[in-house]
C-alpha cells in the first residue's frame, strides 16, 4: 500500500460507507483518479449493518454488490481499509493529508478461507452487530465485506491465537510483524464522507438503556431482524432470549431535543414504521407494534409507506412522547409511562421489547476534525467557501436517508471534479 | 412577510394567547410548546391536576380564558422543576404555571378556598409590610388559616419545632410586636407599588 501514488489531480474521498463510495464511483467513473479511505476493514459503513431499506424494502446487500461490483470494476479508484486521516494542510487544488494506515495482520495472499477463525479462540463483542454478539479474533467484518479478507484483532497479537492463526493459514497471508504506517498524499480535492453514528442512548436517562436489557436502540434491532445478525434474524430480547411480539418504538429518542440533538435525525420516523413492518411479517397476527410519536415525519414521497403501516391492523399509533420507561422486575417487561396528546390520557403500558428510534449525530465531533471546515450548530460541515476543496457528502453534511446521502455524495463528487478540472487547465 | 400575510396571522392569532404573552410571567414561551406531552408525564403530582402543562398550552391556544384562568391545576405546581428539565423546547414550564397562577388572582379569578393561594397570600402580605419574613406571625398565621380549633391543634404539634428553632435563633418571640424591618421601608412599598401600577395598567389593556 505504501506506493501509493497521488498527485494533485487526485480526489481523496474519506469513508467507505454508502456517501463515500458513491463518490468515489461517480468521481472514477467520470475518469478522475480517486482515493478511497476506510477507517474498518472493509466498505459499506452503517448501510450494510441494515437488514433492509425503506421504503421498498429491499436488501441493502443487493445494492453493495452493485456498488462492490463497480469498485472492482474501476482502475481509477483504490481503496485503503483501516485507514484515517492524521492530518491535512494546504489549499484548495492542492493538499497534502497524512493518513496513517492500522495494520490488518493479513496480506493480499488471504482468500478468505476461514480456516485462521476455525483455530482462533478468544471472542470479543462484534462492533457489526453493536455488541449484541461475539466474533472470534480473526474475522471477516460481515459477509458481504470488500475486499473480502479477513482481520486479526489487534488484541491477539502476542497470544497463542496468533500463532495458531499463521499456522493454520494455507497461504502464507498471515504477517504478524505488520506496522502502523503514515503515507503522506497530495491530492487536489477533499470529499469529506464519515458518516453518522447512533446518539449515546444511555444520555437519554428516563428511558433507562443502560439498566434495562428490553430496551434497545433501532440500529440493534436492525440486527436482530437480519437473517445474518446474532439471533438468525430472530427478535430475541436480550434479558432472556424470549421472541418479542409486543414491541414499542419510542420516536425522537435523541432528537428535536435540546438536552440532546437540536435537529430532527430524518430517518427515525421512516426506521420504525419499517420495524413495525418486520415485526407484522414475522408474527402476523400475533405481533403488536405501538409507536409512541411526536409527529410522523414521513417526508414527501415516502408519505404512501406511512398509510400502508397505518393500514395494518397490528399497529398503533400513540401520540406522545414517552416521558419514562420503567422495568417490571418480575417478567422484564419494559412499562412506558406518559400522557397522550388526544385526550391527555395518562398510561402506563407494559411492551416485551422497547426500540429507541436513536437519532443521527456526526461520527466525528466538532473538535476532533483534523482538518479546517466549517461546522454549524448540529456538528455537521455547512457548505461553505473557506471549506476550500474539501466537501462534505452525505451523512457529514447533515442528516440524511439513504436515498438523500446518496444524490448528496454525487453532488460532491461533481465539486471536486470542478477543482480538478481547474487545477488540470492551469497545468496546461 | 407581504402585509396580507401579516394580516391573516394576526387574524387568527388567538387573544386569549396574546394576552398570556403580554401579561404572564414568561408567557411568551406558550406558543413554543409542541405538545409532546413529556412535562405532564414528568410531572410527580400529574395524576392529582386537572389539566397538566401540556393541556394548558392548548387551552391556552384554543382560548379557553375562563376554564384555564378558574382552574386549580396550575396552583399544584410545587416547583420541583422536572418538567425544564425534561422539556425538550426548553419551555421554563414551572415559572409560567407560577406566572398564570398569579395572573389568575390578580384578576379575582383564582379558585377561592385554594390552600396553595392562601399561603401564598398570607406570606405576601407578611413580606410587604416591614420587607422582611416575620417568621412567627407567617406560620401562627398559617397555623390558624383554617380556624381556631385546627390552629390549636397544629400549633401543638409544631411546638417542639418553634422551640429548636428558638434555640437556633432561628425564631424571636419579640418578633410578635412588630419585628425587623429592611432600611428603607417606605422605599421598599414605593416600589412594590410602582410595580402594581404597571401591571395593572397591563391587565387594562386585555379588559376592554
Amino acid at each position: 500500500m505504501s506506493d501509493v501514488i497521488a498527485t494533485n489531480q487526485t480526489i481523496l474521498v474519506v469513508g467507505g460507507g454508502i456517501s463515500g463510495m458513491t463518490a468515489a464511483l461517480e468521481a472514477a467513473e467520470c475518469g478522475k483518479q480517486v482515493i478511497l479511505i476506510e477507517k474498518s476493514p472493509s466498505l459499506g459503513g452503517r448501510v450494510s449493518q441494515l437488514y433492509r431499506y425503506f421504503p421498498k424494502l429491499c436488501h441493502p446487500t443487493c445494492g453493495l454488490e452493485i456498488n462492490n461490483r463497480r469498485t472492482k470494476m474501476n482502475k481509477n479508484l483504490r481503496i485503503m481499509t483501516m485507514a484515517e486521516v492524521a492530518a491535512v494542510s494546504g489549499e484548495a487544488g492542492n493538499y497534502s493529508v497524512k493518513v496513517k494506515v492500522s495494520p490488518r495482520y493479513v496480506n493480499e495472499n488471504c482468500t478468505a478461507c476461514g480456516d485462521c477463525a476455525k483455530v482462533v479462540e478468544t471472542e470479543f463483542d462484534d462492533e457489526f452487530n453493536y455488541g449484541l454478539g461475539k466474533r472470534k479474533g480473526a474475522y471477516l467484518q460481515h459477509k458481504m465485506a470488500h475486499p473480502q479478507r479477513y482481520v486479526l484483532d489487534p488484541r491477539v497479537i502476542g497470544t497463542d491465537d496468533a500463532t495458531k492463526a499463521k499456522e493454520a493459514c494455507k497461504y502464507d497471508a498471515i504477517d504478524l510483524d505488520m506496522q502502523e504506517e503514515e503515507i503522506d498524499l497530495t491530492v487536489g480535492a477533499i470529499i469529506w464522507a464519515t458518516g453518522w453514528q447512533p446518539y449515546d442512548a444511555a444520555k437519554i436517562q428516563p428511558y433507562g438503556y443502560d439498566r434495562i436489557a428490553n430496551v434497545i436502540t433501532s440500529v440493534e434491532f436492525e440486527r436482530l431482524c437480519d437473517p445474518h445478525g446474532p439471533t438468525g434474524g430472530k427478535i430475541l430480547r436480550p434479558s432472556d432470549g424470549q421472541e418479542a411480539k409486543n414491541v414499542a418504538m419510542i420516536q425522537c429518542a435523541g432528537s428535536r431535543d435540546q438536552n440532546h440533538l437540536k435537529h430532527c435525525s430524518r430517518i427515525c420516523c421512516m426506521a420504525s414504521l419499517k420495524h413495525a413492518n418486520y415485526v407484522n411479517e414475522k408474527y402476523g397476527e400475533e405481533g403488536q407494534s405501538t409507536i409512541y410519536y411526536i409527529d410522523i415525519r414521513a417526508i414527501d414521497r415516502i408519505d404512501d409507506f406511512y398509510r400502508r403501516v397505518q393500514e395494518l391492523p397490528n399497529v398503533t399509533f400513540t401520540k406522545s412522547k414517552v416521558a419514562s420507561v420503567v422495568e417490571n422486575k418480575e417478567n422484564g417487561n419494559p412499562v412506558l409511562h406518559g400522557v397522550d396528546t388526544e385526550g391527555y390520557n395518562r398510561y402506563a403500558n407494559e411492551h416485551d421489547l422497547v426500540v429507541l428510534a436513536i437519532g443521527m449525530e456526526p461520527s466525528v465531533p466538532a473538535d476532533a476534525f483534523p482538518v479546517e471546515v466549517k461546522i454549524n450548530e448540529e456538528g455537521f460541515i455547512e457548505a461553505d467557501e473557506s471549506n476550500g476543496a474539501v466537501f462534505a457528502a452525505g451523512c457529514s453534511a447533515d442528516a440524511l436517508d439513504v436515498n438523500r446521502a446518496v444524490q448528496n455524495a454525487t453532488a460532491s463528487a461533481l465539486r471536486a471534479i470542478q477543482v480538478i478540472n481547474s487545477v488540470a487547465g492551469a497545468e496546461g | 412577510m407581504s402585509n396580507l400575510n401579516t394580516e391573516m396571522i394576526e387574524k387568527y392569532r388567538n387573544n386569549f394567547l396574546k394576552e398570556v404573552t403580554a401579561n404572564v410571567e414568561e408567557g411568551e414561551w406558550v406558543k413554543m410548546c409542541m405538545q409532546c406531552g413529556v412535562c405532564s408525564g414528568s410531572c410527580p403530582f400529574g395524576p392529582h391536576w386537572d389539566h397538566p402543562p401540556q393541556e394548558l398550552f392548548m387551552m391556552i391556544r384554543a382560548g379557553k380564558r375562563e376554564e384555564v384562568l378558574t382552574s386549580s391545576s396550575m396552583w399544584m405546581c410545587t416547583s420541583c422543576y422536572n418538567c425544564i428539565v425534561r422539556c425538550p423546547r426548553g419551555l421554563p414550564i414551572t415559572h409560567i404555571m407560577h406566572g398564570l397562577a398569579h395572573y389568575a388572582d390578580r384578576l379575582g379569578m383564582a379558585p377561592k378556598e385554594q390552600p396553595t393561594m392562601k399561603f401564598a397570600h398570607k406570606f405576601w402580605d407578611n413580606i410587604v409590610k416591614n420587607g422582611r419574613v416575620n417568621e412567627l406571625k407567617l406560620s401562627l398565621g398559617v397555623y390558624f388559616m383554617n380556624g381556631i380549633a385546627e390552629g390549636i391543634k397544629t400549633s401543638l404539634k409544631m411546638q417542639a419545632v418553634g422551640l429548636g428553632m428558638y434555640k437556633a435563633k432561628r425564631l424571636n418571640p419579640m418578633e410578635f410586636f412588630g419585628g425587623h424591618t429592611v432600611k428603607d421601608k417606605s422605599g421598599m412599598q414605593a416600589i412594590i407599588e410602582k410595580a402594581k401600577e404597571i401591571e395593572e395598567a397591563k391587565i387594562k389593556k386585555f379588559e376592554g
